[in-house]
This record gives C-alpha cells, sequence and structure tokens, in this order.
C-alpha cells in the first residue's frame, strides 16, 4: 500500500513554516523514487507542534512535529531507511491513530473538526470518502419539520457566543410565509484571539456547505450568504474552489440531487469592522452599508436581508448538523450536558504550553480543558485566569477552573461560552491591563451609533488608563461599577451591553490588583509602568 | 485630502437620482472636472460585473484596492458615478472599514497583531521595536516608501502568537529581533520582492 504523508498547511501551519517543510519533503521524496503521496491538509489543532507532518504507512499513522526542512531527510529515514522505524526523538508526537498517548488531541471529541488534517480539502473525492454529502442525501428524504425536530432533538445551541436553540430558530424560520428567504452564515470571528472558524473552514470547506444547504431544505431558503472576514485569504479560496466543486457535483445550484431543492451560495468578504459580527450590523454590511446595528426585534428571521426572513447561524452551528444526521440526535445531545448537547471547538491560546484547536464535549471543567489538554501554562510560570468570549467575555480566576464548560455554568460567573476564543493568562498579565485593553478594542469598533456605548466605553478606558498609569485615586474605581451598569442597560447592540464584562470580572475577581495600582502604585505583575509616559498602545 | 471630494454638487445630484430610480446614472459631461474622463480601463473592468447591484459597494471598493493597493479619491468619484451611489455613501462606507487606506502602502505593508493571544505574548514590545526601527509611526510610510507599518486585530493564527504580517506572509512566534531581521533588508538593492 501507498504511504500517505501529510503536512498541515492552514494559515498556522504557514506561519510556522509549512511551506519549507512541504517543498523539501516534495524534493526527497522525488530524488529518492518514494512511493509516497504528499498531501496538503488542514490543521489537524495541535498548533504549538508546527509544522505537523503524519506518516500513514501499513495501516499506522504516526503525527511528527515540529519538523523542519533539516529533518525531513532523517524523517524519511525511519520510514524508508535500512534501520526500524524507532522516532525516540523529541518531534514524535503520537504514534498511535487515535492519538491516545497526546493527551492534548487524544482527550478531545472532534465532530465539526474531525476531517481537519485529515483530508485534502481541495478535494471534494476526499469529503465524499468520508461520508461527505451523506447527510444532505439523508434530509432530502426527511420533512422540513423532521430535520428541524432532529436539530432540537439534538440540543444542539448556537455556537457564535449567545447559544440560542438552532432547532427553535429554524422552526422559525421554516414558519414564515413567502418564497424569499435567506440563509446567513456568520464566518466574522470578530474576537481577537479565536480561530475557530477559521480552522474549520481551511480544513473542512465542504463540512459548512452542507450544513447550509440542510437549513435551506429545512427553512425553505433560496440563497445563502457567507460573511467572512478579510484578514483570511486562504479560508476564503478554499470556500471558493468549495462552491465550484459542489456546483459541479450537483449540491448546490438547481434541483439538488434531483430533489426540487434550488440553492446558491454568495461570499461577501467583510472589511474589518468588530461590530459586523453582530447580526443586523451584518446584514447592513451584505447589503452595502456601513455596519450599524438596529434594534430587535424585529428579528432576522422575521425581517432579515432586504426585508425578507434571514436564518443566520456561525459557522460551527452549521458544520454540526451533518454529523446530528448521520450519527443520530441521540448521540449528539448524549455528549453534552442536560441543556446543551453535543461538542464546543475553542481556541485555546495565550500563555498556554499547548495551544491550538480543541473541540470537547460541552461540560469539561476549564480545570481539565487548562491542564489536561493545554499542559497548563508556559515556560513553569502560575496561572491567573482565563478569558473567555473576547470584548465580550469576561476572566475567570485560578479558584473557579472547576466550573464547567457549559453556557449557564460560565455565565454565571460573570464570563460567557462566547464563540470559543480561550486566552490564558499568566502571572506576568496585569488583570487591569488586560481590561484596559479589551475596553481599548471596544472603544475603536464601537460604531459610535448609540451614546452609552460611543462615550461610555471612551469613559471606561480613560478611567482603565488612569489607573495603569498610576493616575487614578479608589474613587475612580469606585464609579467603574456604576458606569459599566449604564453602559450595560443603555447600549442598542451585543457589542455595548457586554462591553463592561472585562471590566466588571476582574474588578470581581481581581480587586486587589485594581488596589494596588490605585493605592501603593505598584502592578503586581509587573507589567505596568507609573513614571507619567506609558506607551499608547495602538 | 478626501474633503475636497465633497465639492462635486452638480455630480452628487445627478447621482443620486439615478440611482433612486434604480436606473443606471445617465452619462454626464463635467467640463472641467476629472471625471469627464471615463475610467481607466482596469477599473471600468473592475467596476462592470457589479452596475446594477444594489449590494455590490464594500465588493467593489475591496476589488479596488486590492488592485491599487489604496483607495484614491478618483476611484471613490468613479464609483460612484459608474455604480449610481451617492457619493456621501461611498465616501461613509469607505471610511467605516478598517480594511479601507486612502494612501498609497508601502512595498511592504507590515502588519503587527494586536489580537488578545498576541497582547499577553507581548506583541506590544514588537510594535515598539519596529516602529523604533522604521522611524514610523502607525499606518505611516518610510520616507523610502519601503515598509508601512500597521496594527491588525487578529489573523486568526492566535496559536502562533505573537504575530507579523509582511505582505501576504503571516511570520509566527516573533520577537522584536526576529521581527526586525526579517524585515530589515527586504527591498533593499539586488533583493527582489
Ligand atoms: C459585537 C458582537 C460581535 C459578534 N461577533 C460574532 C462573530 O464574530 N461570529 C458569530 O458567529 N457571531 C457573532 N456574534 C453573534 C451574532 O450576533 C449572532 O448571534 C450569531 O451569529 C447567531 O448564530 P448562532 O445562533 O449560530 O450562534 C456577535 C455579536 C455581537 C453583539
Ligand atoms: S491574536 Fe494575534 S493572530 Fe490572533
Amino acid at each position: 500500500m501507498k504511504t500517505v504523508i501529510r503536512v498541515g498547511m492552514s494559515t498556522c501551519g504557514l506561519a510556522a513554516g509549512a511551506q519549507a517543510t512541504y517543498r523539501a519533503l516534495a524534493a526527497a521524496i522525488h530524488s529518492r523514487g518514494l512511493p509516497v503521496t504528499l498531501q496538503a491538509t488542514g490543521c489537524v489543532g495541535a498548533c504549538h507542534r508546527e509544522p505537523l507532518v503524519e506518516v500513514a504507512q501499513n495501516g499506522a499513522s504516526i503525527l511528527y512535529g515540529p519538523v523542519t526542512p533539516a529533518e525531513v531527510n532523517a524523517l524519511l529515514d525511519l520510514h524508508f531507511g535500512a534501520a526500524t522505524p524507532s522516532p525516540a526523538s523529541d518531534w514524535l508526537v503520537s504514534r498511535h491513530a487515535d492519538r491516545r498517548d497526546y493527551p492534548f488531541l487524544g482527550k478531545q471529541v472532534k465532530v465539526t473538526t474531525q476531517l481537519c488534517g485529515v483530508i485534502d480539502p481541495h478535494s471534494l473525492d476526499d469529503y465524499l470518502a468520508h461520508d461527505g454529502y451523506q447527510a444532505l442525501r439523508q434530509a432530502l428524504t426527511m420533512t422540513p419539520g423532521q430535520v428541524i425536530q432532529a436539530v432540537k432533538d439534538a440540543r444542539l445551541r448556537g455556537r457564535g457566543g449567545a447559544g440560542f436553540p438552532t432547532g427553535v430558530k429554524w422552526e422559525i424560520g421554516h414558519r414564515q410565509p413567502g418564497a424569499r428567504k435567506f440563509l446567513i452564515c456568520n464566518a466574522d470571528e470578530g474576537d481577537p484571539g479565536a480561530f475557530m472558524d477559521r480552522t474549520m473552514i481551511e480544513g473542512d470547506p465542504h463540512r459548512l456547505l452542507e450544513g447550509m444547504l440542510i437549513a435551506a431544505h429545512a427553512i425553505g431558503a433560496s440563497r445563502g450568504y457567507i460573511y467572512i472576514r478579510a484578514e483570511y485569504p486562504l479560508a476564503v479560496k478554499a470556500l471558493h474552489e468549495a462552491i465550484d466543486q459542489g456546483r459541479r457535483y450537483g449540491v448546490i445550484g438547481q434541483n439538488i440531487l434531483g430533489s426540487g431543492l434550488d440553492f446558491d451560495f454568495v461570499i461577501k468578504e467583510g472589511a474589518g469592522a468588530f461590530v459586523c459580527g453582530e447580526e443586523t450590523a451584518l446584514m447592513r454590511s451584505i447589503e452595502g452599508f456601513r455596519g450599524m446595528p438596529t434594534m430587535r426585534p424585529p428579528y432576522p428571521s422575521e425581517h432579515g436581508l432586504w426585508g425578507a426572513p434571514t436564518n443566520i447561524n456561525n459557522v460551527e452551528t452549521y458544520a454540526s448538523v451533518p454529523s446530528i444526521l448521520l450519527n443520530g440526535p441521540g448521540w449528539y445531545s448524549g455528549m453534552g450536558t442536560a441543556r446543551s448537547g453535543g461538542t464546543k471547538a475553542f481556541a485555546l491560546a495565550g500563555a498556554i504550553q499547548n495551544s491550538g484547536l480543541v473541540e470537547i464535549p460541552i461540560g469539561l471543567t476549564l480545570r481539565e480543558m487548562i491542564y489536561d489538554i493545554g499542559g497548563g501554562c508556559r515556560d513553569g510560570k502560575a496561572f491567573k485566569a482565563v478569558q473567555l468570549g473576547g470584548p465580550s467575555g469576561g476572566c475567570i480566576p485560578a479558584e473557579l477552573l472547576d466550573t464547567r464548560i457549559d453556557y449557564e455554568d460560565l455565565r454565571a460567573t460573570g464570563a460567557i461560552m462566547g464563540s470559543g476564543g480561550m486566552i490564558v493568562a499568566d502571572e506576568t498579565t496585569c488583570m487591569v491591563d488586560i481590561a484596559r485593553y479589551f475596553l481599548t478594542f471596544t472603544q475603536d469598533e464601537s460604531c459610535g451609533k448609540c451614546i452609552p456605548c460611543r462615550v461610555g466605553t471612551r469613559k471606561l478606558l480613560n478611567t482603565l488608563t488612569a489607573i495603569t498609569q498610576g493616575r487614578a485615586t479608589q474613587a475612580d474605581v469606585d464609579k467603574l461599577a456604576g458606569l459599566c451598569n449604564t453602559i450595560h442597560k443603555a447600549s442598542l447592540c451585543g457589542l455595548g451591553q457586554t462591553a463592561p464584562n472585562p471590566v466588571l470580572t476582574t474588578m470581581r475577581y481581581f480587586g486587589h490588583e485594581y488596589r494596588a495600582h490605585v493605592e501603593e502604585h505598584v502592578c503586581p505583575a509587573g507589567s505596568c509602568t507609573f513614571n507619567g509616559n506609558t506607551i499608547d498602545r495602538g | 485630502m478626501l474633503e475636497r471630494i465633497f465639492v462635486l454638487p452638480s455630480q452628487q445630484r445627478n447621482v443620486t437620482m439615478a440611482s433612486k430610480n434604480g436606473t443606471l446614472p445617465p452619462k454626464h459631461v463635467y467640463r472641467g472636472d476629472p471625471l469627464a474622463e471615463p475610467p481607466p480601463p482596469e477599473l471600468a473592468a473592475i467596476l462592470a460585473p457589479h452596475r446594477g447591484e444594489p449590494d455590490a459597494l464594500i465588493t467593489a471598493l475591496e476589488e479596488i484596492q486590492r488592485h491599487y493597493g489604496y483607495l484614491g479619491k478618483n476611484h471613490l468619484q468613479y464609483v460612484a458615478r459608474e455604480l449610481g451611489f451617492p457619493l456621501a455613501r461611498v465616501f461613509g462606507v469607505a471610511t467605516f472599514y478598517n480594511l479601507f487606506r486612502f494612501a498609497p502602502p508601502g512595498k511592504y505593508q507590515v502588519r503587527v497583531c494586536r489580537g488578545t493571544a498576541c497582547h499577553v505574548n507581548h506583541s506590544d514590545e514588537i510594535l515598539h521595536a519596529l516602529s523604533d526601527h522604521l522611524g514610523v509611526g502607525v499606518d505611516e510610510t518610510t520616507p523610502d516608501n519601503r515598509f508601512t507599518l500597521q496594527v491588525v486585530a487578529c489573523m486568526g493564527a492566535c496559536s502562533l502568537a505573537p504575530v507579523v504580517v509582511v505582505n501576504e506572509e503571516t511570520l509566527g512566534r516573533m520577537t522584536a529581533d526576529k521581527a526586525w531581521a526579517a524585515l530589515e533588508h527586504l527591498g533593499e538593492e539586488g533583493e527582489d520582492a
């Protein structure tokens, strides 16, 4: 049997130098005349060991990383040299196909990311060989009501942050009168520090398309917009390619698979505005206007793009659906908690040993995530906090690491599940500075339409900056809570309503750091400088 | 520079009326204004497929910027006239989104990531070091037009933080020294872009 060698070539792989490794492998395989198929795949998620190379030979699969171009020959010697393979070197990641010997991968349960790093994302045949478009075929034999019931039974909830039950949303969409309905996939991934959607689209673009096609059948929509950030050129390219392939294969376009369903896709590239991740702003942006949010209700399901009923879901939400239909809602809901079924992908990054893309059953604890999978903090530093949900989320301290990763449990801590960004901060990170960092971001990204958000975030930022520069008093800190409350209650959209979360959670769990800044003019983490001319970090 | 765009009342009125009627704008000849000329062929080719599309504005601006590297005053005027949008709307949209820039960038666009993962991995130190080395601030271009320094909210390569992107190439696990070493000799004599 031919040996297959796979190189992870997603954005993260390329940033780690995978292109050079791939070229070196190709050259070495050619010059040695080896019977090897070399494949470029997406990312298996173990980004901290990139560039990753998998050698699949005689039914075994061994994963190596990081593999630099200089190590390519040694790697090929292991498999094709005279000696028996004994890769004792520190670049062996895992020698078992199920990766049980590498906890970072072995402890995960992959559903939406199951083919990332496994198949060639540019090959429709690869996807088809792994049950690709089987779920769509099955859905087309079901009534829309049956599909919606399956999604409800699976207890799938929106993965874009708010966690609204997806089956319920689809049912509302299905009930809307009229033939002109739209789907939107929210691939804006605005949380700075998150890359779940990018990894999924780069590694397995057809899964998203299949999920949207199933939704189109359930809701009765005729066109789907994928709103994706322009910062993800590889993902945009992968989608264009996959849509072309799908058209030729007959799952996109007129009379799909002979079922009478007509559906086509339009890709819209975002232009760098965080607020456009918010659904009403996103729709304005697709229509070609400034991305300004509007009041809800009316909700997009009833009154969306150009006034037509529009179902909007996150990438991961749609991508979960094919597996739900193939394996049954019971299988999916069995993996989660009582209120939320299934798995959730997280982008684990920051000061963590094993950073990368992690997919876990909902209900695992943060401790399992950070220590068993993530391997704890880097360089032996002490863990301080984990930040979930980006600028809308909060920081959770070490005492609360036994919290389960679940929409309600996380909300009780003041943080949110969010879309999956999970940034670990160690003892060198100042928590006041983290709050200031997020406010710099939200203040900059506030669209300016409503005053509580536009002026309030600026005031918050000014106070936080003053604290980190040693210019503030305890009275200033005391005023923060009231200001947060006003912004939360009075802002028009989710951006403003959630902007105080990073401030509120850091004040709640790291109040002593605020006090140290204003009372003693010291930064416990040693990161703020108090000489009055700290630099504006844009 | 861009305020001067608004000194085109006659054109703006015509364009607005045309778009309200939902028809393409009539071909006006503006005596003495640069738009008396038809758009240059390259720009015309970018705009042609978008005629009559109500949602094409952002896509068209993105394509123009991809081609020219920035949005010039003329580009915005042509977009308004050729696609039938009020100039005020074209200007409003272009200035709303972070992606768009209104001055030609240097040969190398250096983007330092300021996302959360990069922030906790001290990407601010890289930004300051590069700013010092290049002698320019954020969104500025070096006098020799080699480098434009920019910040970006996140490139989605957070697991390799801190990240610096030079044109299309993403460099992971950067330090201030490694980043400067990668840039220092770019575009010097004998170097090929
Ligand atoms: C400021 C702001 C930014 C958001 N950014 C995103 C985003 O990047 N991706 C996303 O899927 N949802 C984002 N959302 C949530 C969307 O508004 C919407 O709830 C979601 O796309 C619905 O899909 P779901 O039900 O599948 O989660 C954002 C919301 C707000 C208020
Ligand atoms: S935070 Fe820098 S790449 Fe995501």
